[in-house]
């Protein structure tokens, strides 16, 4: 009898179990196995982070800030993003117990469901979205519930399909905006109605707002700005996309002070704390980076600009992206489905997009095509993509 | 000037060669239009020229020194140091000339095919002319970076192919 609960015992939790292998990761090994490919396919600026964030970090290991930190992150670093989300958001939060610096936006976004989520809560997720919402929720215990938006909305999403989501165990939403994968962006009378949904139900809401940075055409409006949100949103940013730092595994998470606490004993114990040396870089990233961030913001809007039009002359039907560094086009023209465009965009043009389907319910029929990369790149790239749609058209 | 022709400076700064259609594009601003502000800044002297930047030290066949020349003068009356700057900066050999402040006068950037033409340019020439009191000749050894554009940029792209 024993031998018998040997065998069907597995090594592995079922909450593992249960998470799908990411499609991300199957599409990178594919894409990786082949030569000379133009990618769309990066989700992170293709910038270097600029010199003085790094020379900044260099000089603080040359002056020997190698060791912890204080849980939270470095006070002076809490200080600046505090005045800096102030400035540019118009929000007003604690630096001493109101933020938190991450491991990324990533970890934030993890803690966060940790601390508010019991086994069977249901957190409401709008898609599509960012890959690591709902096996994060589910890690957590939680239950993902997915509500898709469309391209005929410009892929916002309204106070009504989140309605129709809710039940009793509805704990938290999760908005991103501006959107990885679609670029769409919610602005201050789109988020309102939520907002009064959000109170009418007491939910918590998740505001990932890591791309506010990168709006072009209207400034980024932060969900906790609006009257009566800060006491029920945990908002969401980091250093990765704006300051060109991903590899930094730098960012931070804002809070009223109860839910951070929470999230704080979370990070204390798994992480202790994010990065001395990343922790510095940010600092001055912060201090004097302003300057470069506009300079980037500027090229990925032009770059935007020359690629959206390029879908139109394809066949293919996009919406203008307000925001982040993605095109999400519509490829149902072509009658392939996601996975079949990208996949044979790739054996065929030697161009990687990445499905629109991984990114959840709404992204099947589109690919996602990141023009953060070089204009060379992507007038190659545009022109592949032409002749390969045309075959289909 | 306007915040399109701002914008258009910006681009065509890095990039002299890009074609009106993706300008547009990226600008969305009609081709037309470009043409028309690229017209105008050309009339108005705002846009002198679309060079390319060489890197001549790849070409065997084109050596050449450049040197930093600083020149201390008397100013004349009426005219300041424009008189001298004119003097300087209409031979062929000066690439550059501009108007210091600090412990000399006029900076002086010759280009030649070796020192001994540099260091004739500046003891025939330069050192000859009535206002000049000294010269001071350094000579560059290395180009890293030019006009904004790093020479020797080993910075190609790290990212993995697919990331979300
Ligand atoms: C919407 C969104 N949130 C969070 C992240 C993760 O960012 P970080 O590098 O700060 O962990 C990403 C990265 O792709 C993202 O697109």
């Amino acid at each position: 009898m024993s031998q018998v609960n040997v065998k069907t015992k597995s090594r592995l939790s079922s909450r593992i179990q249960d998470i799908k292998p990411s499609g991300i990761r199957r599409f990178f090994d594919l894409a990786s196995s082949m030569d000379n490919i133009i990618s769309l396919g990066v989700g992170e600026p293709d910038f270097t982070t600029p010199w003085n964030i790094r020379e900044a970090s260099i000089s603080s290991m040359e002056r020997g800030f190698t060791a912890y930190s204080a849980n939270a992150g470095v006070l002076e670093l809490r200080q600046e993003i505090t005045k800096y989300m102030y400035q540019r958001f118009d929000v007003d939060y604690d630096p001493e117990t109101e933020v938190l610096v991450t491991v990324g936006a990533s970890e934030a976004i993890d803690i966060g469901c940790r601390a508010i989520l019991d086994p069977g809560d249901e957190v409401i997720i709008v898609e599509p979205g960012f890959v690591s919402y709902s096996p994060l929720v589910s890690m957590a215990g939680g239950v993902p519930v997915s509500v898709g938006t469309k391209i005929e909305d410009d892929f916002k999403v309204s106070a009504e399909q989140i309605r129709a989501a809710i039940t009793e165990k509805t704990k938290a939403l999760m908005i991103s905006f501006p959107n990885n994968p679609t670029g769409a962006v919610m602005l201050k009378e789109d988020l309102q109605e939520i907002a009064a949904l959000a109170e009418e139900h007491d939910l918590i809401v998740f505001s990932d707002e890591i791309y506010a940075e990168l709006s072009y055409d209207n400034k980024h409006f932060s969900f906790a700005a609006l009257e009566g949100m800060k006491e029920r949103t945990i908002l969401i940013s980091g250093f990765s996309k704006a300051f060109a730092m991903t590899g930094w595994r730098l960012g931070f998470v804002m809070a009223p002070p109860d839910l951070l606490a929470a999230m704080l004993k979370l990070h204390q114990y798994s992480l202790m704390c994010a990065p001395t040396m990343a922790q510095y870089g940010a600092l001055e990233a912060l201090k004097s980076g302003m300057d470069d961030v506009e300079r980037m913001m500027q090229s990925y809007k032009q770059r935007r600009g020359f690629f959206v039009e390029s879908f139109a002359e394809m066949g293919l039907a996009c919406h203008m992206p307000g925001g982040a560094f993605y095109a999400f086009p519509s490829i149902k023209a072509t009658g392939l489905t996601s996975e079949e465009f990208a996949e044979k965009l790739l054996y065929e043009e030697r161009v990687a997009v990445v499905p629109g389907n991984i990114f959840g319910v709404g992204g099947e029929g589109h690919i996602r095509c990141s023009y953060a990369t070089s204009m060379e790149n992507l007038q190659e790239a545009t022109k592949r993509m032409n002749r390969f749609v045309s075959k289909y058209l | 000037m306007t915040e399109k022709e701002l914008e258009i400076l910006r681009i065509i700064e890095e990039d002299a060669r890009i074609d009106f259609n993706t300008l547009a594009k990226m600008t969305n601003i009609s081709e037309e239009e470009i043409e028309a502000i690229l017209k105008k800044l050309e009339k108005k002297k705002v846009i002198l020229n679309y060079s390319a930047v060489i890197d001549w030290s790849k070409v065997p066949q084109a050596e050449q020194v450049t040197a930093m020349i600083d020149v201390k003068v008397t100013p004349k009356r009426g005219v300041g140091f424009d008189e001298v700057a004119e003097r300087i900066y209409r031979f062929s050999e000066v690439q550059a000339l501009y108007l210091m402040s600090g412990a000399y006068d006029l900076q002086v950037v010759i280009e030649g095919k070796t020192m001994q033409e540099i260091a004739r340019f500046v003891s025939e020439k330069l050192s000859s002319i009535d206002s000049v009191i000294s010269t001071t000749t350094h000579f560059q050894l290395k180009k890293y970076k030019h006009d904004g554009i790093i020479f020797e940029e080993g910075e190609e792209d790290r990212r993995i192919v697919v990331t979300p």
